[in-house]
């Protein structure tokens, strides 16, 4: 197979696309996705601090390779989750990755802030864990980029994660979810910050082959967690669409964030107000993070 | 030849002299949910394996709290 731009030897075939790419052109085929996912949503801007959330995996270290190359002020944000030796790996692969080129990281702890790491959280409130682990981290990087006085916050998600989310979301006619499903969340209070998606539209295998490409020690171990969680099976059912006819995610995404998402958007306005315990942002009385905590806290 | 697969991680032997797409057929991986790795290098679905080659198929998904 020959690279689409070059004519040497590819090394990658994007089936989506209808083209395969060697390894510099693939690069470069990533990093102008990465610059038209920022530029249509005006995610950053050139000179502003970025607080980027690593786990340790190829989609956040790929995110974070990528905005340092492209000259942006980051700082790492790594997510003690307390998950046995997934997470003792997780973290030293960024931590590794941040002493490699010199850049700051935070490493906040969920077990310091919650009560209890995500396992016990698992127990206490009998509930998928991947439900109060989801939870903490949406309000530990907001929190921790408030406290530093970072405006906005980049996350890895990336293609097949957002179609999954709008799958399931659909599967269940989540219209909240829906009106707040974007590549770009923008600040809706003074206590929330901007949250972006710089990998929106790029797939898991083209993340995967960025951070392989660029020789990026990421953990390839799956969170013990995982198994059996409902997004997995959501993108399995998305695979066997794509494999059959390929597109169909990108086309499944993009169509919904085009011409669908703006009706429930337009449906969907709440009224946001500050949490009465930690002043963070709800739409009850206390937020759920609290809530979380409590429940830990009581069982324990 | 060999081919080593993750999570869990395990190696497993199957005949080679034929193009990758073949080989992932024969182990029911569909070809976009993988990164064939050859050495330190990617190979596409149409590349031959020969029969002393060692590839090694790194799942691309992932998944949970996202």
């Amino acid at each position: 197979m020959k690279c689409r731009k070059c004519g040497g030897t590819a090394v990658l075939e994007l089936r989506r696309h209808n083209a395969a790419f060697c390894a510099p052109d693939f690069l470069d085929f990533f990093r102008n996705q990465v610059r038209e996912a920022v530029r249509k949503y005006r995610m950053l801007d050139k000179d502003e601090h970025v607080l980027v959330a690593v786990s340790g995996g190829k989609d956040s270290l790929a995110l974070w390779d990528v905005l340092l190359d492209e000259g942006y002020r980051t700082t790492g944000l790594y997510l003690d989750l307390g998950i046995f030796d997934y997470s003792v790996e997780s973290r030293r692969k960024c931590e590794e990755f941040a002493a490699g080129r010199g850049v700051p990281l935070i490493v906040a702890s969920v077990a310091e802030e919650v009560g209890g790491p995500v396992p016990v959280i698992k127990e206490v409130t009998r509930r998928p864990p991947c439900s109060g682990c989801g939870l903490s981290k949406r309000y530990l990087m907001n929190r921790v980029a408030l406290d530093r006085g970072i405006g906005v916050v980049a996350t890895g998600h990336n293609l097949d994660d957002e179609a999954a989310t709008l799958f399931g979301s659909i599967a269940h006619w989540q219209t909240d979810a829906l009106a707040r499903q974007s590549p770009a969340l923008p600040s809706t209070h003074a206590k929330l910050v901007r949250r972006v998606k710089p990998l929106y539209r790029l797939s898991e295998l083209e993340t995967s082959a960025y951070a392989f490409l660029r020789r990026i020690d990421y953990i390839v171990e799956e969170c013990p967690f995982a198994k059996g969680a409902t997004s997995i099976a959501h993108k399995e059912i998305l695979n066997r669409m794509e494999d059959a006819s390929p597109g169909a995610k990108h086309n499944f995404l993009f169509g919904f964030l085009e011409k669908g998402r703006a009706a429930f958007e337009r449906a969907e306005a709440v009224e946001l107000r500050e949490c009465a315990r930690c002043g963070q942002v709800t739409t009850g009385t206390i937020c759920a993070f609290c809530k979380l905590a409590d429940q830990v806290k009581r069982t324990l | 030849m060999k081919v080593i697969l993750r999570n869990p991680r395990r190696e497993i032997e199957v005949a080679g002299g034929r193009r990758v797409k073949d080989v992932l057929r024969e182990l029911h991986i569909l070809p976009e949910t993988v990164l064939v790795i050859r050495g330190d290098e990617l190979i596409t679905a149409d590349q031959v394996v020969r029969d002393g080659d060692t590839i090694e198929l790194r799942p691309v998904m992932s998944g949970g709290a996202r």
